[in-house]
């Protein structure tokens, strides 16, 4: 990604030349965009639906569920590292927005199910045994695919929007909102667990059918949401690096350093947090709507107070404040995560512990930090 | 008209013209009477731009002010000094409003309450602030620091889509020039010197066109030369803005108001246990008997 360089008036003696530095996406770096939707696009539906199952090539179906997932977690780490990373705010209650999202999608899935439940009813089937006649009032929308969309846009949104206001109004700032936003979290979660709150309890949803009436556990369709996920997570990715290299994306890197000289020279830092605060929460949201058809389950074990901090260990092992980083992290993370499992399933906790710090240890800035800084090394031994 | 009459008038007009002012302290400026008061505009018109009256601040029961009165001039150079624990930079928050008083009153120009108004709503109206340890953006660099402080839409909608125009580049690069980091422009502030971090704040305090700007120990840390260059650029600004200059470093001092515009006359005000011990030329001051007390413990 190369510095765009512009010039500025011709120069006089008089008048000092100053240049804009721009770190804009070069044309490397839009190669590399264009490399992953075509990866995304084409080369992944070939490699999963054309190229036959016994070929070497072949994508399976594991593969593409297991890949799938860890976008919806990048796009989490990334909305993570727009309000860590960038802003120097640690929200632990990322997890809950996720969560809402992942409801919102889970309560349409739910009505598609129709009769083809263990009960044959109308209703979901935890609601027939409640023994409830009708479906609550918030599930009014949930026959609407588009509805449900709205809501997991807005449910996240507007909680975190005021949560926001609130918080940050009172400058609650540091570890005293980290913790506020893992209370919250946890409260939610407590909530969801109950049985009348109308979310299934502590089961969630599962046993999804259909989405827009095609059979959601078809490859096809998988392989859709596969696309659709990938999609996002690249749309998402081009969105925050365009917003981080606008003067608001520098307001926040100054709130993040000095968020006492970013008042002095007449900034409200309440209205920069707020939108990007909430701008991340929507981001979360939006991944949990897309995790949940691709799982096939959700349950208030997402908003345990492990998945924030999950959310966070991705970011920073990936390395904060580059847009790459937490992509990086959350494919490295979930990646080892995902093997580990299978081959030491006693030792994984005690990985992740481990790796988390070495990596505060001898990686600050992350992966990310890390390859760079060894880049520049080499760099530096080659000039001289 | 008769030419009697007409000589009558001349000789009246000449006697009233001749005759001594009343018009009083309206600062030699527009009629301070029947103007319409305009939200957020300074109105200088009676001659001064910080009135601070009966400020108290305490802190569990500690006075950091007590009954403090302080009256700033437009265009004045002031010099402020005082022991540690005189409550200067205590003043400098209830300024710009980081601090609430527990009593008191503080006004920018004649129409402006502080009180009422928070921090970044005071920056917006013309009050620049130096704290006493440089605070600059340090992952940003020199550059950027100026864009971000240079007076511009300061709403979050208005960043999203803002783009330097060539004369704001014009003046961030005459700012450059002005606290010598010209060089340095697209160094990350943080790797700045201690004295270079030093100017480049007071180049963001200048970006923003401050009307009256809060120094708090701008030369703490600066090596002379620089020390030196910071008495000539802060003389450069006497006039143009008002200023206020919290320091220790007496040679400093000296040299402000020794020098410029209005040398030798220019006020120094001591603080003293949150109150103004004294005020007069630095020459007056020096000779008091309460701040010889004060400073030597007497």
């Amino acid at each position: 990604m190369s510095a765009v360089m512009t010039s500025s008036m011709p120069t006089m003696s008089a008048m000092p030349a100053v240049t804009v530095p721009r770190s804009a996406l070069g044309s490397k770096g839009w190669t590399a965009v264009a490399v992953a939707v075509i990866t995304v696009l084409v080369l992944a539906p070939v490699l999963n639906l054309l190229v036959p199952e016994g070929s070497a090539l072949h994508l399976s179906d594991y593969a593409v569920a297991l890949i799938g997932k860890i976008m919806c977690y990048a796009i989490c780490a990334l909305a993570m590292d727009l309000i860590w990373g960038y802003t120097g705010i640690l929200s632990l209650g990322h997890g809950l927005f996720f969560a809402l999202g992942g409801y919102g999608m889970g309560m349409y899935l739910m009505r598609q199910i129709g009769r083809d439940g263990s009960y044959h009813a109308d209703l979901p089937d935890f609601m027939v045994f409640l023994d409830w006649k009708t479906v609550p009032w918030h599930w009014a929308f949930s026959e609407s695919f588009i509805a449900q969309m709205i809501l997991v846009v807005l449910v996240p949104g507007l909680l975190a929007f005021i949560f926001g206001f609130f918080a940050f109004r009172s400058r609650i700032k540091g570890v005293y909102f980290s913790i506020i936003t893992q209370a919250m979290t946890f409260a939610a979660r407590l909530l969801f667990f109950r049985n009348e709150t109308g979310f299934g309890g502590n089961n969630g949803f599962t046993d999804f059918k259909r989405i827009l009436g095609i059979p959601i556990a078809q490859p096809s369709t998988r392989m859709a949401l596969f696309v659709l996920t990938g999609l996002t997570l690249i749309g998402f990715y081009l969105m925050a690096r365009w917003l981080v290299n606008t003067k608001f994306g520098r307001v926040l890197q100054a709130i993040r350093d000095a968020e006492s000289r970013v008042m002095f020279c007449g900034y409200n830092p309440l209205a920069y947090k707020l939108a990007i605060w909430t701008l991340s929460a929507v981001m979360c949201g939006i991944a949990g709507a897309l995790y949940v058809p691709q799982v096939g389950i959700i349950n208030p074990s997402e908003m345990s107070p492990a998945s924030g901090i999950e959310i966070a260990i991705w970011t920073a092992v990936g390395g904060r404040a580059s847009l790459i980083g937490p992509i990086i992290g959350a494919f490295f993370v979930n990646g080892a995560k995902s093997w580990f499992t299978q081959a030491f399933p006693e030792f994984w906790l005690y990985f992740l512990g481990a790796l988390f710090i070495l990596v505060t240890l001898y990686l600050p800035d992350g992966i990310v930090g890390g390859v760079k800084k060894l880049l520049n090394k080499n760099k530096a031994e080659v000039e001289a | 008209m008769t030419p009697e009459l007409m000589d009558a008038g001349t000789e009246a007009l000449n006697k009233h013209l001749g005759a001594p002012s009343n018009a009083g302290q309206s600062g030699g400026r527009k009629a301070s009477y029947g103007r319409v008061v305009e939200p957020d505009q300074l109105d200088v018109t009676h001659g001064s731009i910080l009135y601070l009256d009966d400020i108290s601040v305490s802190f569990d029961g500690f006075k950091a002010l007590n009954k403090l009165c302080l009256n700033i001039a437009v265009g004045e150079l002031r010099c402020i000094i005082g022991p540690n624990g005189a409550g200067k930079t205590t003043m400098m928050d209830v300024i710009t409003g980081k601090t609430r008083p527990d009593a008191g009153t503080a006004y920018f120009g004649s129409t402006i309450d502080l009180l009422a108004r928070r921090e970044n709503e005071i920056a917006q109206i013309g009050v620049g602030r130096k704290f006493q340890k440089p605070t600059v953006f340090e992952q940003l660099s020199v550059f950027e620091n100026l864009e971000l402080a240079l007076k511009a839409d300061r709403r979050a909608r208005a960043s999203v889509f803002f783009k330097l125009n060539s004369e704001q580049l014009d003046r961030i690069g005459a700012m450059l020039q002005l606290i010598h980091l010209k060089t340095q422009a697209q160094r990350t502030a943080g790797l700045l010197s201690h004295g270079q971090k030093q100017w480049l704040e007071i180049g963001m305090l200048l970006m923003q066109d401050p009307k009256l700007l809060l120094l708090d120990e701008p030369v703490a840390g600066m090596t002379d030369e620089e020390t030196e260059r910071t008495a000539e650029l802060f003389l450069s600004l006497e006039g143009m803005h008002s200023l206020v200059v919290v320091e220790h470093d007496m040679k400093f001092i000296n040299e402000l108001t020794t020098r410029g515009t209005n040398a030798d006359r220019k006020r120094v005000t001591v603080l003293h246990e949150g109150s103004v011990l004294a005020e007069g030329t630095l020459a007056d001051v020096q000779a008091n008997d309460k701040v010889v007390e004060v400073y030597l413990g007497r």
